[in-house]
């Protein structure tokens, strides 16, 4: 059984940590305090037996730690810039034992003036409370690097004069967007841990996805965090179908779907309906349409492709992105044939260059349409690009097909 | 908290603005002064001249000094001139750089060393 400790840590980290911050008007001092508080809670709670309540037990050690940590590193500390703080947002939001700061804690993470790895970091470690070594295994580098990673980043919050606080309204879209962009990241590079287990990338999905769920928690009503709610759960719900029992990527046209997790899906489609109640279409919101439109296909045949291929061009017109262009070659394939697919794809090899999608794509619709030179020489060229031993083996196998 | 805004820009394109193009410019430095002259967050600033009249001093370390013609690095971008800002956070600061004329502007802030 979880030590009550341990189950506090989690339940209330994020809580504590941003409290304390705010009144300390310090990352370290807030990370230290409360490590002393939980260090406390392990070493006097007795398994199954936890205060009545945790977390304003754990303030109240961690405020007193804080307190004698000032007190005795008093000269040294003095020197320490401070976190800006405004004194009229210190107000206590929301209710509880522990009034709720996170979302200015949120939004001090996740700055734009801070490099991107070091927001995710930030982020998963004071938000979610994930430990430094923790994280360091997420993202495949060693406990130092990511210690580094962290301290680098706190020090240029301090140092800098990153504000401590939620952003005027008139910067608060804005804002908001990178801190969904942040989010999305981690489940994105969890969905990219192609090389780490199946298990790491589940878990990064899973800390994203309790992430937004804290900023939907924070700033409810708002559409954009409903979106991205509704795209991960939806890609989520694939998760046990995507590898096959050696580990290999199924495609979506041969995933088992009744394998797909129903409540995800259920969740996502509701979430998704309340982010589209209004005006305004974000990026997030076009790809959760197109994830719940392969959600909700029974089978790959019954799958919308001219939905999809609409709301691909609408996304690549948005973004101009390559990749979001290659996507929609593909759905474009599907609703319209190979030949408007591959017409599609032209114009790419400058922008992909380097991206074994590309002649993976081209060898696909010329396989379908019969051109076997070419797409034995298209496998070929997407081979040699490939990142991984599992794609690798996956074209190659395509290519045998072809021969 | 006190920050340095320096600018850093193309210095062939300053070289080669036409009399009309110099005016808009320095009205353009006038505009952003006076704005925050109308916050009072000046603390100091200069254009500084072309990096053809730089000359870099570098000490070789073993007490001899070697002196070059030219600016410490050569970029494409050359710093051209600094604002010193008094704002009230990072988030001020960007504003404030922002609204300056130049292709790049960093910011930086100035270390506080407070009376003892």
């Amino acid at each position: 059984m979880t030590h009550p400790a341990e189950q506090a840590y989690r339940a209330h980290y994020g809580r504590l940590l941003a409290l304390l911050a705010g009144e300390h008007r310090s990352l370290d001092v807030a990370e230290e305090a409360l490590a002393d508080a939980y260090a406390k809670a392990v070493a006097t709670w007795r398994p199954g037996h936890a205060p009545d309540n945790p977390a304003a037990w754990l303030l109240t050690v961690a405020r007193r730690a804080a307190t004698d940590r000032w007190r005795r590193q008093a000269t040294a500390m003095r020197k320490l810039p401070l976190l800006i703080t405004d004194d009229d947002t210190t107000a206590p939001s929301g209710t509880g034992p522990v009034p709720d700061e996170r979302l200015r804690l949120i939004f001090t993470c996740c700055h734009p003036a801070l490099a991107p790895a070091a927001r995710v970091a930030l982020t998963l470690r004071y938000i979610t409370g994930l430990r430094t070594r923790e994280i360091a295994r997420l993202f495949l580098v060693t406990e130092a690097t990511m210690a580094a990673r962290l301290t680098r980043a706190k020090k240029k919050i301090a140092t800098a004069g990153v504000p401590y606080r939620v952003p005027a309204a008139a910067d608060l879209h804005e804002r908001l967007d990178t801190v969904l962009h942040v989010v999305y990241l981690v489940f994105t590079e969890g969905y990219k841990a192609t090389e780490g287990a199946a298990l790491t990338r589940d878990e990064l999905a899973d800390e994203a996805i309790r992430l937004a769920a804290v900023v939907a928690e924070l700033m409810p009503g708002e559409r954009d965090v409903s979106a991205l709610r509704a795209l991960m759960l939806l890609q989520h719900a694939r998760r046990d179908a995507r590898t096959d029992t050696d580990g290999d990527l199924v495609r979506l046209s041969e995933q088992d779907r009744s394998a797909w997790h129903r409540h995800d899906i259920d969740e996502g489609l509701r979430l998704l309906a309340h982010a589209r109640r209004g005006t305004g279409e974000s990026r997030f919101l076009i790809e959760a349409q197109i994830a719940a439109a392969h959600a909700t296909a029974a089978t790959p045949d019954d799958t919308d492709w001219d939905r999809i291929s609409a709301l691909y061009a609408r996304l690549e017109q948005r973004t101009g992105s390559p990749v979001v262009r290659l996507n929609r070659a593909v759905a474009v394939a599907e609703a319209q044939g190979p030949a408007a697919g591959l017409a599609l794809l032209e114009g790419l090899d400058t922008a992909l260059a380097g991206h074994h999608m590309l002649p993976a794509a081209r060898a696909e619709l010329h396989t379908r349409l019969g051109q076997r030179a070419q797409a034995h020489a298209a496998y070929t060229a997407a081979i040699a690009l490939a990142g991984t031993d599992t794609e690798r083996r996956w074209l190659a196998s395509r290519r045998e097909a072809v021969s | 908290m006190k920050y340095a805004l320096l600018i850093y820009d193309n210095e062939k394109n300053w070289a080669l603005a036409d009399d009309a193009a110099r005016t808009e410019a320095y009205a353009q430095h006038g505009r952003f002064t006076a704005m925050l002259e109308e916050r009072g967050a000046v603390r100091g600033g200069e254009e500084l001249a072309p990096t053809d009249a730089a000359t870099t001093v570098r000490d070789d370390g073993g007490g001899e000094f070697i002196l070059t013609d030219g600016p410490y690095a050569e970029t494409s971008e050359q710093l051209g001139g600094f604002y010193l800002v008094e704002a009230a956070d990072l988030d001020e600061a960007i504003e404030y750089a922002k609204a300056l004329p130049g292709a790049v502007v960093e910011v930086r802030p100035v270390v506080d060393h407070p009376a003892q």
